[in-house]
């Protein structure tokens, strides 16, 4: 791998420890995955965040490291709501040390906002053909299909590194010949709203890391694209896809018919509606969970229309990032008014509070294939109706 | 006793540098890919995992040899752990590394190489006293462990 002259230097430790270290990882994952070279990146998402995730070991870490970050960079959701923790019945002791681990990235220059989808966040825009090192896998998967910006899957510290050196290596996603689509799947049938979260939970299980080409009747729209792609993230290893008259790269680039085709009917998206993941006892659903990934201002719109008049008799959280919270107060208080709580800064899926629970519905293909296995706690999906319906007094329906 | 003030150098193997730094220590090695999160104690270095092929070996200050690194990513936090806990390898050596462990080593600096010019599970056994060069990409191959290991 070519290095400049400052970047030797770099790494003779001319400039530090943490300088030193955090090139070492850019160019160690280089010379593993064949880069010829470090490029520049426009900005940097860190995963590595919920305490509940990194332990001590990754707090020690964090706080170990000196310097500032080159570019601008945000966090992957933390454990909890970084304000109303306790109303999540989060501990103390958890609490104290999440806030210690936010602290340590600030204390790096990094914007202690805590999301999965920082194309939503003010300062942050992502134009086509940017080079990114973003970690959360469904921001890797709308950032590379949706916007046609480039980013591998990063993980915690070589995000954290990209962010310090202000560059990543040369390979993956960033190049050209990696970003052709290897699989065709084909869709028939009409698809809304939770049904691309479904649609991706098939496919993602199928195709595992492969970069498949949608051809379907249906137009989805950016929130729409976003459930698809986080749960074929989830459920298999998709960082990129494209849609055939959607998607920008794939109008532009000269692509080749892939060799195989994949077919996903109706009924395949219908049944995976009828299935609840893990043991869920005889108590049924006690929470319904919306806003993996985090809700836009589009969704929370929808939701708040939904739960108008109602009330909630078990346990509706909506998570969403705090700067969209904060732009929409009146959307937030409309939600909140049925006995929902919309959550910021964390998910389902990454805090310890959904633990507390024994069965939840989710809106997100990517939430149902990850919550029995990381949080013990039995997964069914629904669209938003069917969520709100389960966590609602029965006399409203 | 010290081992390095006996040690006679019997062969130099190249290899490809992944994590700079030198350490010394005896061979162990695995057959089985470790998954750092989950088959690894980071408070003992013990391999807790029964259907491991290491199952209740310790890690601590050997030269850990194995196939490559697997699951979770938060791996690399939990041998910085293990290393900060004191009970982490000297170094490893992998037939080909990955992220998980390739960024754990480097932010735990402990050496780490792979790509040998002779296969590992071939050359090394278990007690083999080596030095790894990670800065250098070179694996030495000191006295073997039958002429030391009496005075262990």
């Amino acid at each position: 791998m070519y290095l400049t002259n400052e970047e030797e230097r770099t790494l003779d430790g001319e400039f530090g420890e943490t300088l030193r270290k955090a090139t070492e990882i850019l160019v160690a994952l280089g010379d593993i995955y064949g880069a010829d070279q470090l490029i520049p990146i426009q900005s940097a998402q860190i995963a590595g965040v919920s305490y509940k995730t990194i332990g001590d070991a990754g707090l020690e870490w964090i706080s170990d490291l000196t310097g500032t970050v080159k570019v601008p960079a945000i966090l992957n959701p933390a454990g909890m709501d970084l304000e109303r923790w306790q109303d999540m019945g989060i501990s103390e002791t958890f609490a104290r040390k999440q806030l210690e681990v936010i602290q340590a990235y600030k204390d790096l220059g990094v914007r202690p906002m805590c999301t999965c989808t920082p194309y939503y966040l003010e300062g942050f825009s992502v134009q086509y053909g940017h080079h990114l090192a973003w970690s959360e896998s469904s921001a890797v998967s709308y950032a590379n299909s949706v916007i046609g910006a480039r980013t591998n899957r990063e993980g915690g510290p070589s995000a954290l590194a990209a962010a310090l050196v202000g560059k990543t290596a040369n390979y993956g996603y960033h190049l050209d010949e990696n970003r052709q689509p290897t699989v065709s799947v084909s869709v028939e049938c009409e698809l809304s709203g939770s049904d691309y979260g479904a649609l991706g939970y098939l496919v993602g299980k199928d195709v595992g890391n492969r970069v498949p080409l949608f051809n379907m009747n249906a137009r989805p729209a950016p929130d729409d694209l976003k459930s698809l792609g986080a749960a074929m993230a989830a459920s298999g290893a998709v960082a990129l896809y494209h849609v055939e008259g959607i998607t920008p790269e794939i109008q532009r680039m000269d692509a080749e018919q892939p060799d195989e085709t994949i077919v996903i009917e109706k009924g395949q998206i219908d049944e995976v509606y009828t299935n609840i993941l893990g043991e869920d006892g005889d108590a049924g659903t006690d929470i319904a969970a919306l806003g993996c990934p985090h809700a836009s201002a589009t969704e929370l719109e929808t939701i708040a229309d939904r739960l108008a008049n109602r009330t909630i008799t078990k346990q509706l959280w909506v998570c969403t990032s705090r700067e969209v919270a904060e732009r929409h107060p009146d959307l937030v208080r409309r939600i909140e008014e049925s006995g929902a709580m919309v959550l910021c800064d964390t998910c389902m899926v990454v805090s310890p509070a959904t633990e507390q629970y024994q069965s939840m519905i989710v809106n997100s293909g990517k939430a149902f294939a990850y919550l029995p296995g990381m949080c013990h706690v039995a997964a069914q999906m629904g669209d938003v109706d069917e969520c709100i319906r389960k966590v609602c007094a029965p006399d409203e329906d | 006793m010290n081992v390095s003030e006996r040690c006679v150098l019997l062969m130099r193997i190249n290899c490809r540098r992944i994590a700079g730094g030198e350490a010394q220590g005896r061979i162990l090695l695995s057959k089985d890919p470790i998954s750092f999160l989950g088959n690894v104690d980071p408070d003992t270095g013990i391999i807790v995992d029964p259907q491991h092929a290491i199952y209740g070996e310790c890690i601590k200050d050997m030269i850990l040899v194995f196939p490559h690194g697997k699951g979770s990513t938060v791996g690399s936090y939990v041998i910085y752990q293990l290393s900060k806990n004191r009970v982490g390898p000297s170094a490893m050596i992998n037939i080909e590394s990955e992220p998980i462990v390739a960024v754990g080593a480097i932010i735990s600096s402990i050496p780490l190489v792979d790509e040998l010019e002779f296969d590992p599970f071939e050359v090394f056994h278990n007690g083999d006293l080596v030095r790894v060069d990670g800065t250098a990409g070179m694996v030495e191959v000191l006295t073997p462990s039958n002429s030391t290991r009496e005075h262990d």
